[in-house]
């Protein structure tokens, strides 16, 4: 049978794929086409992977210190030195503390120089939580030093610092989500199916939520998250307190859609047809909904982030020792160090990228989902 | 449409009563309360704290009641225009908050104001120049604004006017700080109001800018406009006569989300900028549980947003003839 299927399929003209197509493919075929859904995807491919692969994109690891390197400036990559390409490199650099200001301050120091080595030798990892090693993407030899993005107040490297950041913040959106998910589709899909007093009571609530202010309501509620948790509770509270508070929308796009649909035609010839009910929402419906929801759930993620971002920028989030974006920007509330230590808002530049990231690729799923835009 | 007025109106009481329920049991959800905070807080400070003061402090707040009991005097007191007592700061809380609410809610309405001057002009004109190099602009502009996060967008401006020599944080020069309210006053506040005003309003504006240009472009492919144009009326005076007409009613109905949205990120803005503001004595009540201050502040924010949204209802049905009649029916 399935040798026999192959050639036919070859020999169908453009127009008749078109036809045969299923709604996935066609769906694929339209989002190819939105030029910024792609970037916006690929950029948050790239950013996941980072996350995951964290101890070995970066030279240091999260907590480790050069005491007496603090508030290091950037590092400049070079490539040429005394007019001649020697591969890209970075200039030691020597110390000094203002005695006015009691601020270090650092020199380039041209006579030193240190190549950038890949795949180096550096603090031993579990790369995955199983594999055992302490091979490094690239470094630099002792005792030179590679910030790319400085350091901390305390001289931890910000570059290292910010692709770990990333996997709280780029988890915890997924987190709230799946959260915001589960309660939305059982209320939702509750109150548009059975309707009266109980759709009317959800749909309150939810009416409720959405005209509430949600910062105010996440400082009280993460104010309410004892003091001394670990960080892995507190996460988890975080993505729960998020997601309390978001589950609003999803439920509401979970009703209207189960409303339209109960009322569509082809449902209908189903029910007549003797179908049963469950396989009418699996094979029926489901695949109707399905995108939108991926749609809704794509465009809440960022919402997410920009709250623990928010959150833990106050401080009432996550807290040190966690370490995310929305942490490391903590330090970054004084304006006056922020002005001579503009490279500790680097963190913010993730979660922009971020956030309209998943706003660009949610906008494209949301055109190739609408059968009727072409 | 008096009976949807009605109806409109005891849906709003309810809220309000719903939200005096949630900010008081919120508030209460962190364990212990501002008595044992207080303790832990002594003895960080290796100061002695004695059994007997503390349960004599709990007895004069009322901490020892049950919550229910708290609730119902807190709740009380407040329909009688008393907002109970700030442990923390030692006066009333109607003091304490003052003109704080007011503040508030002049940067919040300004702000929505600012939103939609802004936003509809560009978005009338994003839609009606589609896939030129202003819209692109625009949107490129308004998904930045929707990324980035309010505080960062704050610490930029106050960058720019320190390096300006400008003085930048609060609301007052510090000549009228502690001034009562006289016209000098009144001007000072208007010269500090703009910078937080432009920094809230930009992710609001942001999104605003595409829903107008979504459904004015929804409108401009609708038949009557190409009739229109096809009797040769004159393009300025067809699309602001009929389709941005038609366009503006969905942007009307988003005040309701657009005014929590806005007081939301204003509360982070504040505490960036260092308002006399309730943002950051929010933020500072919860961290040291002063709870009834923390509750009111808690439900008069959220009451700004549901009288905002009780407005923008009204104004819809009196603007919108369709929503006006099927109400009616209904």
């Amino acid at each position: 049978m399935a040798m026999s299927v192959k050639p036919e399929r070859a020999e169908l003209s453009a127009e008749e794929r078109y036809y045969l197509a299923s709604q996935w493919q066609l769906m694929w075929q339209k989002f190819r086409r939105h030029k910024l859904a792609i970037v916006g995807g690929s950029v948050l491919v790239v950013l996941y992977l980072a996350a995951i692969f964290a101890d070995f994109l970066v030279p240091y690891s999260k907590d480790s210190r050069f005491e007496r390197i603090t508030y290091h400036p950037p590092t400049p990559l070079h490539l040429f030195a005394e007019g001649k390409l020697r591969g890209p490199f970075v200039y030691g650099t020597t110390t000094t503390r203002d005695l006015k200001t009691l601020r270090l301050t650092y020199q380039v120091d041209e006579a030193a120089r240190y190549p950038i080595r890949f795949f180096v030798h550096g603090e031993p990892y579990k790369l995955l939580g199983l594999i055992d090693t302490d091979i490094h993407l690239f470094g630099v030899e002792e005792p030179g030093a590679i910030f790319l993005f400085g350091t901390d107040s305390i001289g931890r490297d910000l570059f290292s610092r910010i692709i770990h950041g990333g996997r709280l913040s780029l988890s915890i959106g997924l987190v709230g989500v799946t959260l915001s998910f589960l309660i939305g589709v059982t209320l939702g899909g509750i109150s548009g199916y059975f309707g009266g007093i109980v759709d009317t009571v959800i749909q309150r609530i939810i009416e409720f939520l959405i005209s509430i202010p949600t910062i105010p309501l996440w400082l009280a509620l993460s104010a309410a998250l004892p003091r001394d948790w670990p960080v892995v509770r507190v996460y988890f509270g975080i993505g729960i307190i998020l997601s309390l508070v978001g589950w609003g929308g999803l439920a509401r796009v979970v009703r209207g859609k189960l409303l339209e649909l109960r009322e569509l035609d082809y449902v209908l010839a189903a029910r007549v047809s003797g179908v049963s009910e469950w396989s009418i929402i699996r094979i029926h419906m489901l695949p109707n909904f399905a995108s939108y929801l991926i749609v809704s759930v794509t465009l809440s993620i960022p919402e997410m982030i920009l709250g623990e971002t928010a959150l833990s920028f106050l401080g009432l989030g996550l807290r040190s020792p966690a370490v995310s974006w929305g942490v490391l920007l903590e330090k970054a509330q004084n304006i006056a160090s922020v002005a001579i230590y503009w490279w500790t808002v680097i963190p913010v530049l993730f979660v922009i990228i971020t956030v309209m990231a998943f706003n660009f690729l949610g906008d494209g799923l949301r055109d190739a989902a609408d059968p009727y835009r072409q | 449409m008096l009976r949807y007025f009605f109806r409109r109106f005891m849906y709003m009481i309810m809220t309000v009563w719903l939200l005096s329920v949630v900010s008081f049991l919120i508030i209460q959800l962190p364990a212990g309360d501002f008595v044992t905070n207080l303790a832990s807080q002594y003895a960080q400070q290796g100061r002695q704290v004695d059994q007997a003061r503390l349960d004599n402090l709990r007895l004069r707040f009322g901490l020892d009641r049950p919550v229910y009991v708290q609730y119902f005097s807190w709740a009380t007191n407040l329909l009688r225009g008393d907002l109970g007592w700030s442990f923390r700061q030692r006066q009333s809380v109607e003091k304490v908050i003052g003109d704080r609410i007011g503040l508030t809610a002049a940067i919040s309405i300004a702000t929505l104001l600012l939103t939609y001057l802004v936003a509809v002009p560009i978005g009338i004109y994003s839609a009606t120049h589609q896939y030129s190099i202003g819209d692109y602009f625009s949107m490129f502009v308004g998904f930045l604004g929707m990324a980035m996060p309010n505080f960062l967008l704050a610490l930029i401006l106050m960058y720019i006017l320190l390096n300006a020599g400008q003085s930048v944080g609060g609301l007052f020069s510090p000549d009228y700080m502690r001034a009562a309210w006289s016209l000098g006053k009144f001007i000072d506040l208007l010269k500090h109001l703009p910078l937080p005003i432009l920094i809230v309003g930009t992710a609001g504006t942001a999104g605003l800018i595409r829903v107008m240009r979504a459904s004015l472009l929804d409108e401009l492919g609708k038949q009557y406009v190409i009739t229109a144009r096809a009797k040769g009326l004159r393009e300025t005076k067809l699309v602001f006569k009929y389709p941005v007409r038609v366009a503006l009613n969905p942007i009307a109905s988003t005040i309701g989300w657009e005014l929590p949205y806005i007081v939301s990120g204003g509360v982070i803005t504040e505490m960036v900028l260092n308002l006399p503001t309730t943002g950051p004595m929010l933020f500072s009540a919860l961290l040291t549980e002063d709870m009834l201050l923390a509750s009111s502040l808690l439900f008069f924010l959220n009451v700004l947003t549901v009288i905002g949204t009780f407005v923008s209802d009204i104004v819809l049905v009196i603007v919108d003839p369709r929503i006006r009649f099927t109400e009616r029916e209904a």
